[in-house]
C-alpha cells in the first residue's frame, strides 16, 4: 500500500513544484496514521475519457500581507486546483473519466505567453488562468486559443467584463462592481448611506473606487467626500511603530462632512487595515478591508462550506484563500461539463456551460451559471469580518425580474460587452 | 392568582395526558449546533429529556427493534448509541471520519455510514462495531438507504451529484445514477420498488428504479411567489399508505405534498425556516418536520396537511424520529 502510494507520489512530484512535494509529503504522513483510505485515483483507467485542464500562473511581484496573520503564500490558486481535479476524480472514476491538470508557471520575469502557446499546440484548450488582465488577454487572443475556454480565477477588473470582454473566456471571480454592489445593498439595507471613500493610489484601488461610485449611484448612497491616501504606510513591518500609524488615520480622516462608514479602497494593501480603530470619528470600515466583499473566506461554513474547508486544509495545510476557491470552482465547472455530457472538447464545454442545463455547486446555498452577455458566473458573495461572516448579498429586498443575483455587477441591460453579438 | 390555577390546572392536564399516554410515542430531534438529542413525548410534546452527545449531531437511525438510536456525531468522528429507554448514550461506535448520515439493515446488524468528508461509505457490524468494509463512492456523501430486501444500499453523494447502488454482499458499488446538483436523501417506497433521490440545488426529486437502475421519473416543484432558486428538496417520507409523499423544501419553508402515483406536487405546507428532515407518527397521523433555522420541529396534521403547532426544541435541529 505505502509503495504504491509512493510511487504515485514521485510521479506527481515531477509534474508540480518542492512546494508540492512537501504538501504531498505531510499527506503521506497523515494517510500513514489512518487506516486505508480510498483516494482518488491518480492515474486514468484503461478507456477512460482523459481531461487535462492546463492551470497558468505567474509569480507577480505583489505586496506582502499588511497583516501579519496572513502568510506569504507561493501557491494561491493551484492548490485549489489540484483539489478540484482529485474530486472530479472522485466522480470521474465512476463514470470513466479521468482528469489531470497541467500546471504552466512563469517566474516574475517570464512571459507566460509562449508557455501557454506551447501547451495550447498540445491540444490543452481547457484553461483556469491566475493571470493579471494584460497577460490574460495577450493568453485569449492568441490564434491557438481561438476556440479555448479560459477561467478568469483571477483578475476582478470591470473591464474584462465589459470594453475587453473576451468570448473565450469566463469570470469566476467576482469583479469590482459586484463587490461594490454586494456591500452597498448591506449598508442599505444598515441605513448607513452616508460614505466616506477613502482610497490608494494603485490602478486596483482605482478601479474598485469607480464600482464604488457607481454603486452609490445604483443603490441611493451618498459618497460625503473622496479621499486619497497617497504616503507609504508600506508596512506590514514598520519599526517605526503603530504611534505613526496612530497620528496618521485620524488625520486622514478628520474634517470630513458626516459620515455612516468609511469605504475604503485598497487592494494593493498599503494602508486599509490601518484604518480600523483608528478613525477620527467611531466608524466602522469597509471595503477592501473591514467588512469585506469576496467570494470565500475562511469564516465561512455554511451550505456545507466546512467540507471543502477541511478538505483544503487537509490537502495545502493552510486556509483556502479566495483565489483559491475561484481556482478550484473553474477545475469544477469543467468536471461538472465533462462529467454531465461525457464531452470534454473546448466547444462542447462551451456549449455545455451557457446552456440552460448547467448549473455548478459552489456551497453558495443555489446552483451557479454565467450570465450569457460577459461570460461572468452569477453567485452570492459573502460579507465577511475579519474573523466572521457578517451577510451574504444579494439582499433581502432587491428584487430582479429574472435572477436575483444579478441585482450585483453589471446587467444585461447596462453590460458594454458585446460577445453575445460577435 | 389565575395565572398560579392555571398553572395548576395545566399541570394537571398533563398527569392526565401523562397516564392515559402509556403508549404514546417518543420523538427524537437532533440539534446539530447544541450537540444534543431533544426527546419529546408525542402526546404532551413536551421535552421529556435533551440528551447531550458528541459534536455536531445530523443523521440519526432507529435499529428496527427500536432498542438503539444511532446518532452521527461527525465532529467527533464516531457514532453515539443511545439506549431508547434509559434515553442516554451508552456506548460508541467507531463509524470512519465525519459520519452524516446512516442506515441500518432490516435485520439490524449491519450500520451503512456515510463519510462526508472522506468520500466513502463505511459499514459497520451493529453489535461488535467491527468495521467490514470502507467504500470509496463520490465526494460528499450524504443519503443513505438500505433497500428494504437488505440486497443493495443506495448512497448519494452531493458534490459528485449521483446515487451509487452498493451490493450488500460484496461490498462493490454496481451501479452510479446521475442525478440533479446535490443529491441529500434517497428514500425507498413503501412498497420498495423505486427509489427516491432529492437534489438540493437542482430543485427536483428523481425517482429511480432499483432494477433497470434508470430514473423513470424528475420531477421539480413550483410554488407562486417562491423563487425557483429557493425551492431545495430534502427529507423525503411517505404515508403509511404509501400513496403521498413528504418533500421538506428547506429554503423555501414548506414542505410539499407529493401524489405517489402520478408524480404532481398537489399541496404545500408552510413550516418552520429550512426544514430538512421529517418522521411520521408510529400511527401515521402527524409528521414532524425539523426546522434548522427556527429552532423548532413543526407538527403536521396528515389528514387534514394543516400546521398543527410549533414546538421548541434545540439549535440548529437536523434530523428527527419516532420510536412507537
Amino acid at each position: 500500500m505505502t509503495a504504491w502510494r509512493l510511487m504515485n507520489l514521485g510521479k506527481r512530484i515531477t509534474l508540480g513544484s518542492a512546494a508540492a512535494a512537501a504538501v504531498l509529503l505531510g499527506w503521506l504522513a497523515t494517510v500513514q496514521t489512518a487506516r486505508a483510505i480510498p483516494e482518488a485515483p491518480t492515474e486514468a483507467a484503461p478507456g477512460a475519457l482523459v481531461t487535462k485542464i492546463m492551470f497558468v500562473g505567474k509569480r507577480y511581484a505583489e505586496p506582502p500581507p499588511l497583516s501579519l496573520l496572513d502568510k506569504v503564500l507561493t501557491d494561491e490558486g493551484l492548490q485549489g486546483a489540484r483539489l478540484a481535479i482529485k474530486e472530479n476524480n472522485m466522480t470521474g472514476r465512476l463514470v470513466e473519466q479521468h482528469f489531470e491538470l497541467v500546471e504552466v508557471m512563469a517566474g516574475e520575469t517570464e512571459d507566460i505567453v509562449p508557455k501557454v502557446r506551447a501547451e495550447l499546440a498540445n491540444g490543452h484548450k481547457l484553461i483556469v488562468a491566475d493571470l493579471e488582465p494584460s497577460d490574460l488577454l495577450a493568453v485569449a487572443d492568441l490564434a491557438e486559443a481561438k476556440n479555448a475556454v479560459i477561467f478568469n480565477a483571477r483578475s476582478s477588473s470591470d473591464d474584462l467584463r465589459q470594453q475587453e470582454c473576451r468570448v473565450n473566456v469566463f469570470h469566476i471571480t467576482p469583479n469590482w462592481a459586484m463587490r461594490a454592489d454586494a456591500l452597498a445593498q448591506y449598508l442599505i439595507w444598515k441605513k448607513w448611506r452616508r460614505w466616506l471613500l477613502v482610497y490608494g493610489t494603485t490602478p486596483g484601488d482605482k478601479e474598485y473606487v469607480a464600482a464604488i461610485k457607481r454603486a452609490a449611484q445604483k443603490f441611493g448612497a451618498k459618497i460625503v467626500e473622496e479621499r486619497p491616501y497617497e504616503f507609504d504606510a508600506g508596512s506590514r513591518r514598520t519599526d517605526s511603530g503603530h504611534q505613526q500609524i496612530q497620528t496618521q488615520m485620524p488625520l486622514l480622516t478628520q474634517g470630513a462632512p458626516e459620515y455612516d462608514v468609511i469605504f475604503v479602497s485598497d487592494v494593493g494593501e498599503a494602508f486599509g487595515d490601518y484604518l480600523m480603530f483608528r478613525t477620527y470619528e467611531p466608524r466602522p470600515v469597509v471595503g477592501s478591508q473591514g467588512l469585506q466583499a469576496v467570494a470565500w473566506h475562511r469564516s465561512f461554513e455554511q451550505y456545507a462550506g466546512t467540507q471543502l474547508q477541511n478538505r483544503f486544509e487537509k490537502q495545502a495545510k493552510r486556509v483556502m484563500t479566495e483565489r483559491d476557491y475561484t481556482a478550484w470552482l473553474g477545475v469544477r465547472v469543467v468536471g461538472e461539463a465533462v462529467t454531465r455530457t461525457a464531452k470534454n472538447t473546448p466547444e462542447d464545454v462551451n456549449a455545455y456551460i451557457l446552456s440552460k442545463d448547467f448549473e455548478v455547486a459552489g456551497f453558495k446555498g443555489l446552483g451557479l451559471t454565467f450570465r450569457s452577455w460577459d461570460h461572468q458566473m452569477r453567485q452570492p458573495i459573502l460579507l465577511s469580518g475579519p474573523r466572521a461572516l457578517v451577510s451574504i448579498s444579494p439582499q433581502e429586498g432587491f428584487l430582479h425580474q429574472k435572477h436575483v443575483a444579478d441585482t450585483l455587477g453589471f446587467d444585461e441591460p447596462e453590460t458594454k460587452c458585446r460577445i453575445s453579438k460577435k | 392568582m389565575t395565572r398560579i390555577l392555571a398553572a395548576a390546572t395545566m399541570a394537571a392536564a398533563l398527569v392526565s395526558l401523562s397516564v392515559s399516554s402509556t403508549f404514546a410515542a417518543t420523538i427524537f430531534v437532533s440539534n446539530e449546533k447544541d450537540n444534543t438529542v431533544t426527546v419529546l413525548d408525542s402526546e404532551t410534546l413536551k421535552v421529556v429529556k435533551v440528551i447531550p452527545t458528541g459534536a455536531r449531531p445530523r443523521g440519526m437511525v432507529l435499529t428496527p427493534d427500536f432498542k438503539e438510536l444511532l446518532v452521527c456525531v461527525g465532529d467527533d468522528n464516531r457514532l453515539d448509541v443511545v439506549d431508547t429507554e434509559k434515553l442516554e448514550v451508552v456506548r460508541t461506535l467507531e463509524s470512519g471520519p465525519d459520519p452524516e448520515l446512516l442506515d441500518v439493515d432490516p435485520k439490524g446488524e449491519r450500520i451503512y455510514i456515510a463519510n462526508e468528508d472522506e468520500g466513502y461509505v463505511t459499514v459497520i457490524e451493529r453489535v461488535s462495531g467491527k468495521v467490514l468494509a470502507e467504500i470509496p463512492v463520490g465526494v460528499e456523501p450524504e443519503g443513505m438507504a438500505v433497500s428494504p430486501d437488505n440486497k443493495f444500499t443506495v448512497a448519494t453523494s452531493e458534490q459528485t451529484s449521483m446515487a451509487h447502488f452498493i451490493d450488500n454482499e460484496t461490498f462493490k458499488v454496481t451501479a452510479n445514477v446521475l442525478v440533479d446538483t446535490r443529491p441529500r436523501v434517497a428514500e425507498f417506497t413503501r412498497d420498495g420498488k423505486l427509489v427516491w433521490v432529492s437534489a438540493e440545488i437542482g430543485g427536483t426529486v428523481a425517482v429511480i428504479d432499483p432494477v433497470t437502475r434508470k430514473i423513470v421519473k424528475k420531477f421539480g416543484f413550483e410554488i407562486p411567489g417562491v423563487r425557483r432558486e429557493l425551492i431545495q428538496p430534502m427529507g423525503i417520507r411517505f404515508t403509511k399508505d404509501g400513496k403521498t409523499a413528504f418533500v421538506a423544501l428547506s429554503t423555501a419553508n414548506r414542505v410539499a405534498v407529493v401524489d405517489v402515483e402520478t408524480y404532481t406536487p398537489k399541496h404545500y405546507i408552510l413550516v418552520g425556516q429550512r426544514p430538512w428532515h421529517m418522521a411520521l407518527s408510529p400511527d401515521g397521523a402527524k409528521l414532524y418536520v425539523a426546522n434548522g433555522l427556527t429552532n423548532d420541529m413543526t407538527v403536521v396534521d396528515v389528514a387534514s396537511l394543516k400546521p398543527e403547532k410549533s414546538v421548541p426544541v434545540g439549535r440548529l435541529p437536523w434530523g428527527v424520529l419516532v420510536k412507537p
